[in-house]
Order: structure tokens, then sequence, then C-alpha cells
């Protein structure tokens, strides 16, 4: 029950923070830290029992006729991304009063940023797939409203349509591979599929179902060579980098396939790909890293890189690699939602965020240095901070694979020293040196809220470094046994003694420091590079494919809406002859047998011959009056055929209708030009050609309708009754008086509305004509 | 007899698509009364087909002596002469006002004007 209440209070918050914040904007504003504040606490709640090996779950139904059950459930695994999400999301709260807090729409970034955050914990607490693909969805739809927040800039707007349309669409993809894989399982239930992995893997489907789901998982957490979004969603205001784009959205790809480990999880299939495009990824994104001068952009690359090294590691799959995973992702997210806030603190208060122009900001900022400093240490993976011992992991469990883990160790040691190069570019080159005088705005400490968050996450590195028990046995160990299935026995230690993995450490120290040095090298190419990129990239890809889209759209709208009437109607009716005349020849519309012609009697031949002579002559002339005579032809030849075929009131009332129709229409016609043929005559032999198919059709519906002999009971009970009840003799007349007077009426109503109609247009017509001759 | 009328129904529609894909406004008008028509017919003609007898009770009689028209459709296409007695009504008055406002007959001319 606590993690619904968890959620419902998180969701209740996204509702209410706009007015909270439009109330009063003091402390009713400040009350939403209790929203995350109060997740994060529930959430602790439950850490004993999952600690101890147990896990909190809940099962409500929800769509029982769907089987799709509200099946939440913390495990360890669970527990960690949850403690996360709403801990440095409390954090976040708190620092974006400082930052965004005087922004008019304030209150709706709250609410985006509180429905974000429900969602994420939806998605980390989701027991059932199905459940899990709804929040994975609404984190991509509350990420795009959160990364395009600044709306008036078009850049923004673009870019978070890019994140959307990426991972939206990889969400698809994965929802096929969720589909295929409940249904190969038996069960959408995550808990119980998890214990499935022998037959899932052993099934034919099983590679359909990983590259699938992996389609998902790599667009989320921008696995190459889907990575080109998550750096441009820096346009994002600095709280929802620090929070998407390092803490937790871009984990839930890494989380999903942890989650899944251990149903499918294990084959070779799985290691392949895993460790292939982590490793890329991470390589890729340090790499490009280098280049980069904007402070952001540089923590975008390196979060970019830590997702590979998280993917390559769950691909590795050992229990060793899946302890360095959890210690890393711990790590990672304490230091780099601290590096983003202090980074937003320096734009905050410098006004720029470009490396070249920010130098010494230690004398004006001496908090958001601490902080950054503290954690660009815990990021180098300097003793004694906690990214020490996530990296010391990482290398201890690639040191014991042998064979393939020599190729992950050298690629783990490269992208290190790289990431820390560029955490020291983050972390301590804005704050150190002189300073530089270059910056748009005086630089100046920033307040509590922006410093107090960066300062905590940093400091808490440190702790954890220092007194890894507090994490060790709580939180690592019950999320490794949720990824392995089994009761896991991992310590987590800051001195392993001398071995391998503190010579590697102390290798990719002095490797990173090397190239930290060597900054400036890089930075002169950058915009060359950068070019290249944008020509070349991926999201050149990416762009092609979208403007490809949108010209196919209007392509297709040029062609079909164009916009005239006839051609609407030419679509129609191809379509209708197509879909008709097949059904006809395919016999499937042959109700009765074709009906043998009878004798023809020369007086309705008469009448039908005139008419049709008279519609084609009306159809084709392009004389006004030849046209009203033909019209004339075919109204009175239905009256006569009324009278013929013993239905004396229709035929009065055509009479009295048609000859009313002629005079209207000779008034009308009057006026007009000509009939014109504007069109060519190809164009109206083809129109000509389709018109005769499709008179063809209806002729062939009317001779089945005709010859069709259903019951006529209503008929005969109408007419039967027609005397006795109503006292009328003549049955048609008492079926519209009596026994259907409210459709007289409604036709009659009809009558009405028309009238007023031609009154209006005839009125304004003369009223714009009397204008017209006045002027 | 059986398959004059279903031919005649068939040409009306034909004739009145064959106009709603002209340009000419006044085409447009002509189709639509046209198809009217066809319409009117086939819903007649689908209640059978019987020459001189209608459906009346006969002076000392309390119901129509059969055979006899089926009464339902022709009260249907009664109601339906009417209506698009009203719609051919309302149509003509709205083409003369609008070739009035835009000044030409030419469906194609008649793109851009919310004058």
């Amino acid at each position: 029950m606590t993690l619904l209440l968890s959620l419902l209070l998180v969701f209740a918050g996204a509702l209410a923070a706009p007015w909270m914040v439009r109330a009063g904007r003091g402390w009713l504003r400040n009350l939403l830290l209790v929203v995350p504040l109060g997740a994060f606490l529930l959430l602790l709640g439950g850490l004993p029992a999952v600690a101890a090996g147990g896990a909190v779950s809940l099962q409500l139904p929800w769509f029982p006729s769907l089987g799709v059950t509200l099946d939440l459930r913390m495990d360890g695994l669970s527990a960690v991304m949850g403690l996360l999400v709403t801990g440095i999301g409390a954090l976040i709260v708190l620092y974006s009063f400082g930052y965004l807090g005087k922004h008019p729409q304030y209150g709706r970034f709250a609410s985006f940023l509180l429905a974000f955050m429900g969602a994420m914990l939806g998605l980390v607490l989701a027991d059932n797939l199905i459940l899990l693909f709804i929040f994975w969805e609404l984190t991509s739809i509350t990420s795009y409203l959160l990364i395009g927040f600044l709306h008036e800039d078009p850049q923004s707007r673009k870019k978070a349509l890019q994140a959307l349309l990426v991972t939206g669409l990889g969400a698809v993809v994965m929802l096929a591979g969720f589909i295929l894989l409940g249904e190969v399982a038996g069960t959408y239930r995550i808990s119980e599929l998890l214990g499935e992995g022998a037959l899932l893997t052993a099934s034919p489907l099983y590679p359909a179902i990983l590259l699938l789901i992996l389609a998902g998982a790599f667009t989320k957490s921008g696995q190459v060579p889907f990575h080109f979004w998550l750096p441009n969603a820096m346009v994002a205001p600095t709280p929802v980098s620090a929070y998407l784009h390092s803490a937790t959205m871009v984990k839930a790809g890494v989380f999903l396939l942890a989650r899944l480990h251990p149903a499918l999880g294990g084959t070779e299939m799985w290691t392949g790909y895993l460790v292939v495009f982590g490793g890329l990824t991470l390589l890729t994104a340090v790499v490009l890293g280098l280049f980069q001068t904007d402070l952001k952009g540089i923590l975008a690359y390196t979060t970019l890189g830590v997702l590979g090294l998280l993917t390559m590691l769950l691909g590795v799959g050992t229990e060793l690699a899946l302890k360095s995973m959890i210690v890393f992702l711990i790590g990672h997210a304490l230091y780099k939602a601290a590096l983003f806030m202090t980074a937003g603190a320096v734009d905050h208060e410098t006004g720029t965020r470009e490396l070249t122009h920010l130098r010494g900001l230690r004398f004006a900022m001496p908090l958001t240095a601490t902080a950054a400093l503290l954690a660009a240490l815990s990021k180098s993976g300097f003793p004694p901070f906690f990214g020490f011992i996530g990296k010391e992991a990482v290398y201890e469990a690639a040191g014991n694979l042998g064979g393939l883990g020599w190729g992950v160790l050298a690629v783990a040691v490269g992208g290190n020293m790289l990431m820390m190069a560029l955490a020291l570019k983050a972390g301590i080159a804005p704050f150190w040196g002189r300073p530089s005088g270059q910056t748009p705005k005086p630089p100046h400490e920033g307040p509590f809220s922006l410093w107090f968050g960066p300062l905590l996450l940093g400091s808490i590195g440190l702790l954890l470094g220092l007194v890894p028990g507090l994490v060790g046995p709580t939180l690592v160990a019950p999320a490794v046994s949720a990824m392995t299935g089994a009761p896991s026995e991992v310590y987590v230690k800051l001195w392993h003694g001398f071995n391998l993995p503190l010579l590697l450490s102390l290798l990719t120290l002095a490797g990173g420091l090397v190239l930290f040095r060597l900054r400036h090298h890089f930075w002169r190419v950058a915009p060359r590079v950068r070019y290249f990129l944008r020509a070349r990239g991926a999201e050149a890809t990416y762009d092609l494919l979208f403007a490809s889209t949108v010209a196919l759209a209007e392509w297709q709208t040029r062609t079909l809406q164009s916009g005239r009437l006839y051609s609407y109607v030419r679509i129609v009716l191809l379509f209708t002859v197509v879909l008709v005349g097949g059904a006809i020849l395919s016999t499937s519309l042959r109700l009765a047998p074709p009906p043998l012609p009878g004798p023809i009697e020369a007086l309705p031949a008469g009448i039908v011959l005139t008419m049709i002579v008279g519609a084609v002559l009306a159809a084709v002339t392009d004389n006004r009056i030849t046209a009203l005579l033909g019209l004339g032809t075919v109204g009175f030849g239905m009256a006569l055929l009324f009278t013929y075929y013993g239905a004396p009131d229709l035929a009065i009332t055509q009479l009295l209708v048609e000859t009313l129709t002629v005079v209207l229409f000779m008034f009308v016609i009057y006026r007009l030009p000509h009939l014109r043929h504007p069109s060519r005559v190809l164009i109206r032999l083809r129109d000509a050609g389709l018109a005769a198919l499709f008179g063809l059709c209806m002729s062939y519906l009317a001779l089945e309708a005709i010859t069709l002999n259903l019951d006529t009971p209503i008929s005969e009970r109408l007419a039967a009754m027609s005397y006795p009840l109503a006292k009328g003799k003549n049955v048609v007349n008492v079926i519209l008086v009596d026994f259907r007077a409210l459709d007289t009426l409604g036709e009659i109503t009809v009558l009405v509305a028309a009238a007023l109609g031609v009154a209006a247009l005839v009125t304004g017509g003369l009223r714009r004509r009397r204008r017209k001759r006045a002027e | 007899m059986g398959f004059l009328v279903p031919i005649l129904i068939g040409v009306l529609f034909a004739a009145g698509v064959y106009c709603l894909m002209r340009r000419s406004i006044m085409k447009l008008v002509i189709g639509v009364m046209l198809i009217s028509q066809g319409a009117n017919l086939l819903v007649f003609a689908s209640g059978g087909l019987l020459a001189g007898s209608p459906p009346l009770v006969p002076a000392d009689g309390q119901e129509p002596v059969a055979p006899f028209g089926d009464p339902l459709p022709q009260a249907m296409v009664l109601t339906a002469i009417v209506i698009s007695f009203g719609l051919t009504a309302f149509v003509l008055t709205l083409v003369h006002e609008a070739h009035e406002a835009v000044g030409d007959d030419d469906t194609d001319a008649f793109r851009s004007t919310d004058t």
C-alpha cells in the first residue's frame, strides 16, 4: 500500500502544483517539497523488508477484462531506482525554486516535473509489462513537456520533439517485444516472468523479443546510434537536465534491461549486443565530449558514456559485473546530478556556460565550487569517494572474466580516463585559475536552493565512499539479487588491497590528468568536429528521415486534399466502383438470381426512355435551357412513373415540387452565364467512363433490391391497421400523418430550415448588392 | 419489365455523378438534382413495382385488396421528394449568391473567398 500511496502522492502533487504556486508565492510553494520527500520516506519505510531479501508488493485489478492489473512491486532494484528518483527529485524541486522560481509559468513547470517524477516512479515500481509500458510512455511525454518548457525558443521545441520521437518510436517497437514476451512466457507479471528465463531463452522467438526490447531500451538510454537526442535535450532548463538526463529517465533503458536480465540475459546474443553497443556508446560519447566547450554539453556526453558503461556491464552479466553496475549507477546519479546543478548555478549566476570564459569562480561562488569539487572528484574516481569504489568494482568485474574481459577492461579504462578528464573540465576548470572577468554577469554565489542540493549530493558521495556499508547490504546486495534471481553475497568496500584494479585506477587517474591538461588542444578543433557531426552524424540521418516524412505527408495532402470538390468526388467514386464492383463480380453480393426479362410494356418503356434522354441531356449540355428541359423531363417523367406504378400521392407531390423547382431553376439560371466546360475533353471522357461504371453498379444493386423479396410484415400490418385504427383509406397518407407523424414533423422542420437559409441568403445578397450600388 | 427501371436508376446516378465531377457550379446543382431523383426512384422501386394498384382501402372495405403497392416506401419517398425540394431550393440560392460573390461559375475560382 505504501507503494501506491507514494505514487498517488506524487501525482496529486503534480495536479496541485500550479495552484500551490499561484496561491501563495512563499510557503505554499515550498510545501511542494513535501511531495518527493514524502514519497522518499514511504519507500524508505519499505527498505528493511527489501534488504531482508523480500519485496513489497501490491496487486489491484485495473482492467480485469484485458488482464491488466495494477501490480506494484519493490525489490532491491526498484528500491535503488525509486529512492534515487524521489530523493534526487526532492533536491531538484528545491533547486528549481532558485533556478526557475521567478518564471511566470513556474507552476506549470513544477506540475510537469512532479508528473514526470510520478511516471518514473511508476516505471520502476511496475510489476506488469503493460503497466511499465504505460509509465514508460508517460515519462517520454512529460519529458517532452519539460525539455520544451522554454517553448518560445524554436530550438527548444525542435529538440523536445526529437527526444519524444526517438524515445517514443523505440517504445512502440518495445511494446511489440513486450507482447511477444508476455505471450511466450504466458504471463505479463514481471515477477513471474523472471522465473521463466530458461523457457524464454530457448524459445524460437527469443531473438525477436530481445531485439524489439533492445530498441526501446537503447533509444531511451541513448545508446549508439540513438545517442544524439540526449546532448540535444540540453536545451531544457538545467533542473530538467539534472533530473531527467542524469539521474532518472535516461537510466530507464538500463533499468529495463537490468529488470529483465533474469528472463532474457545470459545468452550469447544478449552479451554480444549489450557489450558491443555499450562499449561503442562509451567510447563515442567520451571522445565527442572532449570537443565540447559547453558545460552542460560535456555533462551530457559523460552521461552517455556512463550509460554505455552500464549497458556493457549488464551485457557481461556476472555477479561482480552486476554489482559494479549498481554501485556505478548510484555513484553516477549522485555526482552527475550535483554537477548538473552546479553547472546550472554557474550559468544562472554568471550568464554563460562556455568553458572558455569561465575561470576562477571559486572566489565568487565558494559553496558551489565546493559542491562541484566533491562531485568531480567522485566522478573522477579519486579515493575515498564513492566513484572510486564504482570504478574499482568495474575493473574487478572485468579483470575476473578472462577472454572477453580484457576487451571490456580496455574499453572501461579508456572510457574512464576520458570521463575523468571531462569531469575535471566540468567540475574543476570553471572554478580554478585566475578569474577571467569575461562573464556576462559579475559572478556571485547563488541562493541556498542552488547550492544546497549539489553540496548535499557531493557530501553523500564522500560519505558513502568512507562508509560503503551504508548502502552495501541495504541497497546493492538486494539489487544484485534481484538481477541474478538468487540471494547475493556482495560486499562493497573501499580498500581492496594492492591488486590489478588499484593499478588500473592509478593508470586511469594519470591518463585523465594528462588529457585534462591537453583540453585546449581539443577545443581548438571543436568547431570543425561539431560541423562534421552535423553533416555526417546520426542526427543527420534523423533529420533526413524527419524531413522526408514531412515531405511525404505534404505530398500526400496536396494530392488527396486538393481542395477541389470534383477530385474528392472522383476519389470517392473510384473507390466505390472498385469495392462495390469487385464485390458484385466476386458474387458475394449476388443475393437473388437475376430475373428473366419479362414482357416489355410500351407505356413505361416510353417514359423510361424519355427520362434517360432527359438525364443525359441535362448532364452533357452546355445550354442552360436545354439543361432545364432535360431536368424537367426527368422530373415529370418521375411523376408519370409514380402514377403508373400505383402511387398517386407521390405523383401529385412530384408534379407540384417539379413545377416549383423549374420556376426556381429558371429564376436562378437566368442570372448565371451559360454552362461552360472548363475541363478538357479527355478528362470529361474519363469522368464519363467512371460515372458509367458507377451507374452500372447502381443499376445492378437496384435490380437486386427490386428482385429481392423480403418479408413485408410492416407494410401489410400498416395497410391492415390503416382503416380500423386511423380511419383513413389512403394508406400512404395515414402512414405520413399518423403512424409516422414524427417523421413528417421532422420533414417540415427541414423545410423550414431550408426556407430560413434561402431567406437569409437572399436578403444578405440583396443588402450586399444595394451597398455595392451605393458605392 | 423488371430491368427498365433499374437501368433508369443507373443512368440517373451516372449522369448525376458526372455532373458532380464538373467544374461549372451550375452542373453541381444539376448533379445533386439528378442524384436525388435517382435515390427517390431507388427507394420507391425497392418496394417492388406493381402497375396500377395503389394502396387504397376500397370505399366499402376495411383494408386494401391484395395485391397492392407497398405503402411504406411510398411514404418514405414522399418525404424524400419534399426534402430534396428543400435541398434543391437551398443549393440553388447558395449557388446564385456564391456566383454573385465570386463572379465566376468555375469552382476552381472558389478557393480563397471567405468574403
